[in-house]
C-alpha cells in the first residue's frame, strides 16, 4: 500500500537529512544533545496533532478544528484537575475525552448532515475556541505542583526513563505514532480511512456504513487533539485559553510534507512524523543561525508548497 | 442451456415526464451469455438498473429461479446471487486487489485487526479459478483497464453469484485484451453463470452471446438466437421503421469556403486520426454512440482539452488553438451539452449573458462597460433569435431550456463567431422548442456559419444534417451524405471497431483517414 508514495516519503526524509547536515555544519550548537531534545520536545504537540488530521486528509476531508480544540481540551484538563480536584488520570482522560466529543461533533455534522468537512470544522474551531475563552473565564488554569509526588507537568516534562533525559512528551509522541501507525495498517478502521479517500462511493457499494466509519475518523482526530492538549497544557503547566489558533496549519503543512495526498487515499504516519520535524528542525536550525523569527515562517510556507508541487510533478510523470 | 435463472415480466418504470420501461420483459438462463441491445436511452440499462435493485420497478414481476422476489435495494440482489459489473468501474485504487475483492467484509482478528494474509490467499484461490495470473498484492491503479475488470468479476464471484450484468466491459478495452475478456466469460458460462452482456458493439454479439434482447424507446422488442440472426435483422430492430420527416433542403454547398480543417487529431485512445472539413453554410452532423469522442473532439477544436497531436485550419490558415480564448478569438463557438454548467451564468440576466464573451467590444474609457450599447445590441439579439423573455433584465435561469440554448447562440454571434459547434442542442428542451431550435440552426447556415451539429438522436441528425460523419470509440468509421444516410447506416458505423468498412457494403462511402 505504500508502494506509490514511498517516493514522497523517501524525498521527506532525505530533505530533513539534508537541514541536519546543512544547519550542523553551519552551527556547532546545532548537533548538541540538548538541541536535539529541544527539537523533539518542540515537535510533540504539532506532531501529536498531525497524527490524526494524517486520517482526516487520508480520507480525503480536512480538520480545521485541531488548534482549538486542542486548546479546549486542555482548559477542560485544567477544569478536572484544578478546579474540580479530580486526580490527574481523570484529568487526562477528560481532556482527551472533550477532544474525542468535538471530533465527534464534526464527524456528526459531515456524515450526517452533509456539510463540506472545511465549513464543519472551521465551524468546530470556532465553536471550541470561544467555549475555551468562556469556560476559562479568559485566564490562564494553572496546575498545583507537587514537588514530592507525580504532578500534571511531569506529564510531559518529565522523564520517565531514569537517566536517559528525553522527556516524556517526546516518549509520547513516539508511542502515539506507532498506536497511530499500526490503527492505520492493521485495523478495519485504517482500511476503511484509506477506502473513503479512495472512493467513497465504490466504498459505499461495497456495504461498508461509510458515514459511521466517517465518524469515527474525525472522533480519533479530535482524540488526538485532545491528547495534545494534555501535552501542551502539562508543558506549560497551564491551560492558556488563548493558545492553539494556528496549530491546524502547522498540523496540516506537516502532514502535507510528509507526502500524504490532500485529494485523500494515500498517506503514512511514517511520513507525518517525518513532516512534523522537517518543521520544527527547520524552526530550531534557522533560529539557531539568528534568522528572524517572521523568515522562518516565510521559509516554512515555501516547503509546504515545494512538498505539494514535488507530488504533482511526481504524479504528472506517471 | 439449463434451467430459467432470471424471469422479468411486464416490468414498468416511470421518472417524472418519462416512461422509462413499458411491459418489459427479459429472461436468463443458466449457462448463456445473453445480449442486451438498444440505441442510447432504449432502456437497457434502466431495466437492469430494476434488477439489481438500484430502481424500484413500479408494476411487473421478478421471478429468480422460478421464485417470484421483490428487489428493493443492491445488497438484496447480491443476497440472491446478481451482481453487475459497471462501465465505471468501482474500485479503491490505492488498495490492493485483494482488499479491494474483500472491502466490507474483511476477515477480522478480535473484531478490529485485519488478516491480510488471509484474503491474498483467498484471492489467489478466486484467480486460480479464473486462471487468472495476477498478484492479489498489487494495487489497482496499477493494473490496466482490463485487469481491473477481472478484479470486478473476481469479486462478484466471491459473492457466489450466479447471474453476471456486465455492462459495455469491452468498451475501453484493446483486441487481445477483449479475447482475454471473451475467454473468462466462456468459462463462466460453461460453469453454468448467466451473464446479461450489455454491449453497442453488435460484431461482438456474434462472438460472444448465445441469445439476443432488443430493446426500444423502454419497451421490449424481440429475443432471438444469435446464430439464426444477422447483424443487419438486429439493426433494423434496434432502430424501429418510423417514418421521419425528409431531410432539408442542401444549399449547393460544394463551392463554398472551407472554414474548418481539422487533420489527423490525435489524443491518447479518446481521438484517434480524426480528421474532416466544415465549408461555410454547412450543417455536418456527427454522429455515435455515446463515449465515442463526439464531445472530446468538438472540445479539442475549442482549446478547452489538449492534443497530443493534429493540425486545425481555419479559414485556410494552420492556426494553433490553446486555449477557448484563442478559439473565440478565431471566430469559433462551443455549445456544451451541459448549458447550465458550461454555457450560461445563470444568476445573471439574459443582456449579460449575450454579451459575456465579448464585453471587450463594449468598453469605454477606463474600462467602463457602455451599458447603452449592451442593451441595444442584446435588445438586437433577442429579437432576430426570438427569445422569449419578459425583458432584458431577467435572470437566464427563469427561461426554458430553447431560449436557454438561444441565449447562448447569441452569445456566439455577438462574438462573432461563425463556426459554430453544438452539442446536443436539443437535449432537455420540449419537443416544441425543438423545431425552433432547428429553423435558428438553418438560418444560421443559410446566413454563411458553419455548423458542426454533435447529436446521439439519430432523426435530428438526419433531418438537420447536410452531411454527417459517425463515430466510434475516438476514430471517424464513415462519412455519409445526407442523400444516402439512413439510421441503419449510421449505426452500423457507430458500432465498428477499428474504423474499418464493411466489406459487404455495396456502396461503401469514402472514409477520410480511415487507417492511420
Amino acid at each position: 500500500m505504500l508502494r506509490s508514495n514511498a517516493t514522497q516519503k523517501l524525498l521527506a526524509f532525505a530533505a530533513l537529512i539534508f537541514l541536519f547536515v546543512v544547519f550542523s555544519l553551519a552551527s556547532p550548537n546545532f548537533l548538541r544533545f540538548s538541541n536535539i531534545i529541544g527539537i523533539l520536545l518542540a515537535t510533540a504537540v504539532n506532531g501529536v496533532l498531525a497524527l490524526g488530521v494524517t486520517y482526516v486528509i487520508i480520507t480525503g476531508g480536512i480538520d480545521l478544528s485541531v488548534g482549538t480544540v486542542m486548546t479546549f481540551s486542555a482548559v477542560m484538563t485544567g477544569v478536572f484537575i484544578t478546579n474540580m480536584g479530580l486526580p490527574i488520570p481523570i484529568g487526562v482522560l477528560g481532556g482527551i475525552g472533550a477532544g474525542a466529543l468535538a471530533g465527534l461533533g464534526n464527524g456528526l455534522i459531515i456524515a450526517k448532515m452533509k456539510v463540506p468537512p472545511f465549513i464543519a470544522t472551521l465551524g468546530i474551531m470556532m465553536v471550541a475556541k470561544g467555549l475555551a475563552l468562556v469556560i476559562s473565564g479568559l485566564k490562564p488554569i494553572y496546575f498545583p505542583d507537587n514537588p514530592d509526588r507525580f504532578s500534571f507537568n511531569d506529564i510531559a516534562m518529565g522523564s520517565i526513563i531514569p537517566g536517559l533525559g528525553v522527556p516524556n512528551a517526546v516518549l509520547i509522541l513516539f508511542g502515539a505514532a506507532i498506536i497511530a501507525s499500526l490503527i492505520l495498517s492493521k485495523t478495519v478502521l485504517g482500511r476503511y480511512t484509506y477506502a473513503l479517500g479512495s472512493n467513497e462511493e465504490a466504498t459505499r457499494l461495497s456495504g461498508v456504513n461509510v458515514d459511521a466509519w466517517k465518524i469515527a475518523v474525525y472522533t480519533l482526530c479530535g482524540m488526538f487533539s485532545g491528547l495534545a492538549g494534555v501535552l501542551i497544557a502539562s508543558r506549560l503547566n497551564s491551560a492558556q485559553p488563548s493558545l492553539g489558533a494556528g496549530y491546524e496549519l502547522d498540523a496540516i503543512a506537516a502532514v502535507v510534507i510528509g507526502g500524504t495526498s490532500l485529494s485523500g487515499g494515500e498517506g503514512t504516519i511514517l511520513g507525518t512524523i517525518i513532516g512534523a520535524f522537517i518543521m520544527s528542525v527547520l524552526t530550531n536550525g534557522l533560529r539557531i543561525l539568528s534568522v528572524p523569527q517572521e523568515w522562518q515562517t516565510v521559509v516554512t510556507g515555501a516547503i509546504v508548497i515545494l512538498a505539494v508541487y514535488t507530488d504533482i510533478i511526481r504524479r504528472r510523470q506517471k | 442451456m439449463g434451467d430459467v435463472l432470471v424471469l422479468m415480466e411486464g416490468i414498468e418504470k416511470t421518472f417524472p415526464g418519462v416512461h422509462a420501461l413499458s411491459q418489459c420483459r427479459f429472461d436468463l438462463r443458466a449457462g448463456e451469455v445473453h445480449a442486451l441491445v438498444g440505441e442510447n436511452g432504449a432502456g437497457k440499462s434502466t431495466l437492469m438498473k430494476v434488477l439489481t435493485g438500484v430502481y424500484k420497478k413500479d408494476a411487473g414481476k421478478i421471478y429468480i429461479k422460478g421464485r417470484e422476489v421483490e428487489i428493493p435495494n443492491p445488497r438484496a440482489a447480491q443476497h440472491l446471487g446478481i451482481s453487475i459489473i459497471h462501465q465505471e468501474l468501482n474500485l479503491m485504487p490505492h488498495l490492493t486487489v485483494a482488499q479491494n475483492i474483500f472491502i466490507g467484509r474483511e476477515p477480522r482478528k478480535a473484531g478490529f485487526i485485519l488478516d491480510d494474509a488471509v484474503i491474498n490467499e483467498m484471492t489467489e484461490r478466486l484467480f486460480a479459478g479464473l486462471h487468472l495470473k495476477l498478484d492479489p498484492t498489487t494495487r489497482v491503479s496499477e493494473l490496466t483497464v482490463a485487469k481491473q475488470q477481472m478484479v470486478e468479476i473476481a469479486k462478484a464471484l466471491s459473492f457466489k453469484s450466479e447471474v453476471l450484468i456486465m455492462d459495455e466491459p469491452t468498451a475501453a478495452l484493446t483486441e487481445a485484451e477483449i479475447e482475454e475478456l471473451f475467454r473468462t466469460i466462456r468459462h463462466l458460462r460453461e460453469q453454468g453463470l448467466g451473464i446479461v452482456y450489455i454491449s453497442h458493439r453488435l460484431e461482438e454479439l456474434k462472438k460472444i452471446s448465445d441469445r439476443v434482447t432488443v430493446m426500444r424507446d423502454g419497451r421490449y422488442i424481440n429475443t432471438v438466437n444469435t446464430q439464426e440472426s444477422t447483424i443487419d435483422q438486429i439493426i433494423s430492430m434496434m432502430v424501429g421503421r418510423t417514418i421521419f420527416e425528409t431531410s432539408p433542403e442542401i444549399p449547393e454547398s460544394n463551392h463554398q469556403e472551407t472554414l474548418l480543417e481539422v487533420r489527423g487529431l490525435n489524443r491518447g485512445n479518446v481521438i484517434r486520426n480524426v480528421s474532416f472539413t466544415l465549408k461555410r453554410g454547412e450543417i455536418l452532423g456527427v454522429a455515435g454512440l455515446m463515449g465515442a469522442g463526439r464531445t472530446e473532439v468538438a472540445r479539442a477544436i475549442f482549446g478547452a482539452d489538449p492534443i497530443d497531436s493534429g493540425e486545425i485550419f481555419v479559414r485556410g490558415r494552420r492556426v494553433q488553438i490553446k486555449s477557448p480564448r484563442d478559439a473565440v478569438r478565431l471566430g469559433i463557438g462551443y455549445l456544451s451539452e451541459d448549458r447550465k454548467r458550461y454555457g450560461l451564468t445563470l444568476g445573471m440576466d439574459v443582456e449579460d449573458n449575450i454579451v459575456l464573451a465579448s464585453l471587450r467590444k463594449f468598453l469605454q474609457f477606463l474600462g467602463l462597460v457602455n451599458s447603452n450599447k449592451t442593451s441595444t445590441t442584446a435588445g438586437q439579439v433577442v429579437r432576430a433569435l426570438s427569445i422569449k423573455t419578459p425583458s432584458l433584465g431577467q435572470k437566464v435561469k427563469n427561461l426554458s431550456g430553447g431560449n436557454q440554448q438561444k441565449v447562448i447562440v447569441g452569445k456566439w454571434l455577438t462574438a462573432d463567431t461563425d463556426i459554430l459547434i453544438f452539442d446536443e442542442p436539443t437535449r432537455g428542451i420540449d419537443v416544441g422548442a425543438k423545431s425552433e431550435i432547428y429553423k435558428l440552426l438553418n438560418d444560421l447556415a443559410a446566413q454563411g456559419k458553419g455548423i458542426i451539429m454533435i447529436s446521439s438522436e439519430l432523426p435530428e441528425i438526419l433531418r438537420m444534417s447536410h452531411r454527417i460523419i459517425v463515430m466510434c470509440e475516438g476514430q471517424i468509421t464513415g462519412e455519409l451524405s445526407s442523400a444516402e444516410a439512413t439510421q441503419e447506416g449510421i449505426m452500423r458505423y457507430a458500432t465498428q471497431r477499428g474504423g474499418m468498412i464493411r466489406a459487404d457494403r455495396t456502396n461503401p462511402p469514402e472514409v477520410e483517414f480511415g487507417n492511420p
